[in-house]
């Protein structure tokens, strides 16, 4: 059983009365606990099972405008002393920062309410071994698939944040977590592809028997791709990869990297950065959602924010650090967005498809392409030619690139918007990008 | 050295007697204890923003029969919490049986000292370092407008007991120096990183100012970029610079060569044994025994001495990385490549130090025989889809090549090949091999295990380079 609030507030308890008596002017601590349990199976026959059990603490003591931190899984008290000794030791030789401090008192959470992001259920390894025996059945029914790996993991969490200021609080969370690789092979090429599924609840798991499908189907169509020339063409995202173009964006308005100057959208708030029929929004308090939360990793509050009305960049994501030096009060977004969403738009996805006679459909990228300074993007992807709304043959060994700057204004986005994770796009189109093939 | 026996109430005699009860019937398995402490330090926008120390300590319990594995981690290291982890492992491989192998090589040789690098210097040297490298850039030039520096350091104690009592120890140190300075000249920002690193002590790396070409590296690079064009799209060839480019190596090449992927057939070389994966005079090896380098170590995750396995030899393929669970089902034997992040992590088989070795022909020849192309000299990651061959990597010091000459920076761009055929693009391989600055970490199913590369000059004669340029 994951450790109840009661032993994880008498750890803290415990840590933060040690910083003070060695004389901290403030502290904060977190401690967590998580249990999680993974199934593997591959070909349809059990390949390994994994069980874990982390304790964590990590403790930050203040001395003024001096700030330190110590993190440790041995929460054996005598260890924690030691631990707090020498953070403490440490913060006093660590050079004075104006902007150090914990929260403002005010935009502490006040009260939580259930987000009913926790799922008690019991799935034991021998209905996980069930489901995944199912899942690899009908993953493997297509005699082209000559691989199936596949896992499921069941965790459970539960931590507390509290600091000298008298915050105390914390929650326990789910999550059941089952994903499929498949690998096609045919007389041309060997392709791989995957599907997964994520929830706070175990009832909310896509059926094994659709997801082994759908990981089959998408792998099979990769097979025999072809190579095609460079040119300028519009380009459609899965949202599996529009989605990804969210965490872009979330990074380049993070108070620190602002704070920097290390981003291409510093001191844009007001400015058009998108196109004007785009809304970027971020949720904290979604029922059962992935990135649901009733506090920040400080213990801030934390509201709905509309990042992007518009086009426009009304918000950035602030901490209490990075908010002092750009005098801007936190939103409750220390540790970065919680869910994080396009807004739909207008046009179905068939019609998506067919907006021009051809373009080309991108199902996954490699490599790390994304330069947050300059907004330069260059990633390896692998996707479809479309032609008249139909993917005419699967394509790979290409690179697609451009610059978020003007990407981001040419963005058209589908109506098919779904909440499966903690951040979530429809399909996407950009006009205009360069492909480089041949 | 950590003794993982006075923490509480498990006796040595007591693990000892659970391990062996508990792997009696199984083909494999041991108990993995480690003890690591960490620090890392961060210099950032004029202040010090972090100081964090960290101590971890835990146990991974293994247990393998057939194809099976079982594993459970705590990092609660008592009688009880073994027993409930025996329990679990006992209870997935209930009806699977199988023969323990006791044999495991040994071997007295060390690549790396005893030491705690944390420990051996005192923090106020190391913030005076820190110090010393923003004031160093900010005076350097007007257009710095960014400096982040670190330190990280870090102790490993591990100690691996095998059914039958035999107990296999390591203590592994390894430091990290980072510098990333950010430029800005006519409304153009660009941002250069340098750092270096190893198995030892921060002294032998920061003596004689040594952080001054670290920083004068970091500062090249931003300089190179702030002048680059728009980089060209489309195949073309490569030339590619000595030392850190050999990612290009790792990523087209040794994940593909990594046993577990071979066992399950789906690698792109597992049907390529003995058979020409790359041009005549291409010999890559991926060696552990290189004193003081980030990818070596003295014994592998599971106490296998490690070594210098030969991968492709004049072209030919020769052996694949194996830990001990993908060698014997695969009939072969460890190359003391079973590595895990930690005790909360499976050992996989995985890269040490991998190397393209040098061949007789010089950079200059390369780059004159090249009508259009690229010469890439330095790279920020890579990645590869291991079962379509296909990787990436992304340039951050790169030139355009116009009739046999180095001519503008260009920007940031990311190359796109296939691995199996890639090697066979090789026309030249040069002179001058050289190992990277000890920079790398290598990531595979969530794990990050420190790395090392090293490569000659090597002339690509067709790759398909990421630009917007057509």
């Amino acid at each position: 059983m994951v450790k109840d609030q009661e032993f994880l507030k008498s750890k803290a308890s415990y840590c933060l009365d040690l910083a003070k008596k060695m004389g901290a002017t403030d502290a904060s601590v977190t401690v967590g606990h998580s249990i999680s349990e993974t199934v593997n199976f591959r070909n349809k026959s059990l390949e390994a099972s994994d069980r874990s059990d982390g304790l964590a603490l990590s403790i930050e003591t203040y001395l003024g405008k001096r700030r330190s931190s110590i993190s440790s899984s041995n929460l054996l008290d005598e260890n924690i002393k030691t631990l707090i000794e020498k953070c403490f030791e440490t913060t006093k030789i660590t050079p004075e920062d104006e902007f150090n401090s914990l929260p403002d008192k005010n935009l502490l959470a006040k009260q939580i309410s259930s987000l009913n992001l926790y799922d008690e259920t019991r799935f034991e390894n021998d209905k996980k071994i069930k489901y995944l025996k199912d899942l690899e059945e009908s993953a493997s029914s297509n005699n082209q698939i000559i691989n199936t790996e596949s896992s499921f993991t069941e965790n459970k969490s539960n931590f507390i944040l509290a600091n000298s200021d008298g915050f105390c609080d914390g929650y326990k969370t789910s999550s059941f977590t089952t994903s499929c690789v498949t690998v096609a092979k045919d007389e041309n090429s060997m392709e791989r592809d995957y599907e997964f599924s994520s929830k706070r609840h175990l009832s909310d798991i896509k059926q094994a028997i659709d997801l082994g499908n759908k990981a089959a189907k998408q792998t099979i169509r990769k097979l025999s791709p072809k190579k095609i020339g460079s040119e300028k063409i519009s380009i459609i995202f899965d949202k599996r990869i529009s989605k990804g173009m969210l965490s872009v964006f979330a990074s380049a308005i993070s108070a620190s990297a602002i704070a920097r100057g290390t981003s291409f959208l510093k001191d844009k708030i007001g400015e058009q950065v998108f196109a004007d029929s785009i809304n970027v929004i971020d949720k904290p308090d979604i029922i059962k959602g992935m990135g649901s939360q009733n506090f920040d990793a400080e213990g801030v509050n934390s509201n709905t924010l509309q990042l992007i009305e518009n086009g426009i960049l009304k918000n950035y994501l602030v901490d209490t650090y990075n908010g002092k030096k750009l005098n801007l009060q936190s939103n409750g977004r220390s540790g970065g967005t919680t869910n994080l969403y396009f807004e739909k738009g207008n046009i179905s996805h068939e019609d998506l498809m067919k907006k021009n006679s051809r373009s080309l459909y991108i199902t996954e990228t490699i490599g790390h392409g994304s330069n947050l300074v300059t907004g330069d993007y260059s990633v390896g992807a692998t996707g479809f030619l479309v032609e008249d709304g139909e993917f005419k043959y699967p394509v790979n060994e290409i690179t697609i690139a451009g610059n978020f700057k003007d990407m981001f204004k040419n963005i058209i986005l589908a109506n098919d918007l779904e909440f499966e994770y903690s951040v979530n796009s429809p399909t996407m189109m950009i006009e205009g990008m360069t492909v480089a093939g041949k | 050295m950590s003794n993982f026996f006075n923490k509480s109430d498990l006796t040595r005699q007591d693990a000892d007697k659970i391990v062996s009860e508990t792997l009696n019937n199984c083909d494999d398995g041991e108990l993995y204890l480690e003890e690591s402490k960490s620090e890392s330090i961060v210099l950032d926008d004029n202040k010090i923003k972090s100081s964090n120390y960290s101590s971890d300590l835990g146990f991974g319990f293994r247990a393998i029969s057939n194809e099976v594995v079982a594993y459970s981690y705590s990092n609660e290291i008592s009688k009880d919490s073994l027993k409930n982890s025996s329990e679990n492992l006992k209870s997935t491989l209930k009806s699977i049986k199988g023969t323990y192998n006791h044999e495991i090589p040994k071997s007295n040789k060390k690549f790396y000292e005893d030491i705690n690098p944390i420990e051996q210097k005192s923090l106020d040297s190391k913030l005076e370092v820190l110090n010393k490298v923003n004031d160093f850039l900010r005076k350097k030039d007007g257009s710095v407008k960014q400096v982040t520096a670190s330190f990280a350091g870090e102790q490993k104690s591990i100690e691996i007991i095998r059914s039958g009592g035999e107990a296999l120890t390591d203590v592994r140190p390894l430091i990290r120096f980072n510098v990333s300075v950010m430029l800005e000249k006519n409304g153009r920002k660009e941002t250069g990183v340098y750092g270096i690193g190893g198995r030892q002590s921060y002294d032998d790396y920061l003596k004689n100012d040594n952080w001054k070409n670290v920083c004068e590296e970091a500062f090249r690079i931003a300089s190179v970029n702030l002048d680059s064009k728009p980089a060209p799209a489309g195949e073309m060839k490569v030339v590619l610079g000595p030392g850190w480019p050999a990612i290009l190596i790792h990523e087209a090449i040794g994940h593909g060569l990594e046993g577990d992927f071979n066992r399950k057939k789906t690698s792109a070389f597992h049907d390529l044994m003995g058979q020409k994966v790359a041009s005549e005079g291409v010999t890559i090896v991926d060696d552990g025994t290189i004193d003081n380098r980030r990818g070596s170590l003295t014994i592998d995750d599971e106490g296998t001495p490690t070594e210098r396995t030969v991968l492709i030899e004049n072209g030919i393929l020769k052996n694949f990385m194996q830990d001990r669970h993908n060698a014997r089902l695969m009939k072969t034997r460890s190359t003391g490549s079973g590595r895990r992040e930690n005790y909360r992590h499976i050992v996989l088989p995985r890269m040490r130090n991998t190397m393209m070795l040098s061949g007789n022909q010089t950079q200059d020849e390369m780059i004159k025989s090249v009508d259009k192309g690229i010469f890439a000299v330095s790279f920020g990651g890579g990645q590869v889809d291991i079962t379509s061959g296909k990787f990436v990597f992304n340039c951050t010091e790169a030139y355009e090549i116009n009739n046999g000459k180095i001519g503008s920076p260009i920007k940031g761009a990311t190359l796109i090949g296939d691995g199996p055929s890639i090697l066979k693009e090789v026309s030249m391989v040069g002179n001058d091999m050289m190992l990277d600055p000890g920079i790398g970490t290598c990531g595979k199913a969530g794990q990050g295990v420190p790395v090392g590369v090293a490569q000659p000059s090597i002339l690509i004669d067709k790759m398909t380079v990421g630009g917007t340029k057509l």
